[in-house]
């Protein structure tokens, strides 16, 4: 059961975070770890498919985190701080295993995809393209989904469809998602993070978004008018 | 995008409509569809929805075992000396 926690990200003020964490204070460090493990998991997953190789990483990134605390001014946020550590740490392990960097290489339908393309929405959901005037409107409309209670927990159920269709995106779209969606970046952030065009982020995060919202649907109650 | 926006083609331009990247005379053809289409409307808003139950994901726990892993190894961090 996870209980509502405050959210050690949405301080605007992070000096007093940051003094805590330096002074050693566990609880702090726990609170950290908490909101952000998972997350580092999920950008893990996306550079190698071993769950203990991911845990590593995520851990490594955690210490260096803590190794670098000296160094860090604040100029950033402690969340952005940390991410790229993670980046660090998955350059170095790359270069270690004469392998590249996954994050920024597309797959070649992500290469070639231009925004607008694809098929966000099953194709079956739509009516004939060449059908004059009626073509390409929606067979069954998408129903209204109940509106979602301000701040509150995910229920386990909800969290684990997210969670399972996260982890099943190809490794680009997934690490995109997490900084977006999940983590709060803003998409030039995560352009720099990730090393990829505006353009393809935006692709990315759409598939991403498309892939995510069609294993909600089954599941998630609808507005009964 | 040409003058008739179809539904199938609306739910591709999604993203970018939400990313305000969509050119001013795309932007009015998208908003103009949805004025009149219930489903688009109700599609744009399960993308919505979905953006923001993705963002509450991270209210998660972690293994146990991680973070006992995780908590030994801040305190061994915070015995080194400074």
């Amino acid at each position: 059961m996870v209980e509502e926690r405050a959210d050690v990200a949405a301080q605007p003020d992070e000096s007093g975070l940051i003094g805590r964490l330096r002074a050693g204070d566990e609880a702090t460090f726990e609170a950290l770890i908490d909101r952000y493990h998972n997350s580092l998991l999920r950008m893990a997953r996306s550079y190698t498919r071993d769950a203990a190789v991911a845990e590593e990483m995520a851990q490594d990134t955690w210490i260096a985190l803590l190794e670098s605390l000296g160094r860090f001014e604040g100029r950033a946020s402690l969340k952005t701080w940390l991410f790229r550590i993670f980046m660090n740490v998955a350059r170095a392990r790359a270069r270690k295993e004469s392998r590249t960097v996954p994050f920024s290489e597309l797959t070649p339908a992500e290469e070639n995809a231009k925004p607008g393309e694809g098929s966000t929405v099953e194709w079956h959901r739509f009516t004939p393209s060449w059908l004059p005037r009626f073509g390409g409107h929606w067979i069954s409309t998408p129903g209204r989904w109940q509106d979602l209670p301000e701040e509150q927990a995910l229920s386990s159920e909800t969290r684990a469809i997210i969670a399972s269709a996260i982890a099943t995106l190809p490794d680009v779209q997934r690490a995109v998602i997490t900084l977006r969606d999940v983590e709060g970046f803003e998409a030039e952030e995560v352009c720099n993070l990730l090393g990829v065009s505006s353009t393809n982020q935006r692709v990315l995060l759409h598939r991403a978004r498309a892939k995510v919202r069609r294993a909600l649907e089954p599941h998630v109650p609808g507005v009964t008018s | 995008v040409s003058s008739t926006l179809t539904c199938r083609k609306l739910v591709e331009l999604v993203t970018e409509y939400l990313e305000e990247a969509l050119s001013p005379g795309d932007r009015e053809r998208f908003e103009a569809h949805l004025m009149k289409c219930e489903g688009c409307s109700a599609y744009l808003d399960q993308m919505r929805k979905t953006i923001l139950m993705a963002g509450r994901l991270h209210q998660s726990d972690i293994e146990p075992a991680a973070r006992e892993k995780l908590l030994a190894a801040f305190r061994d961090w915070r015995a080194r000396p400074a």
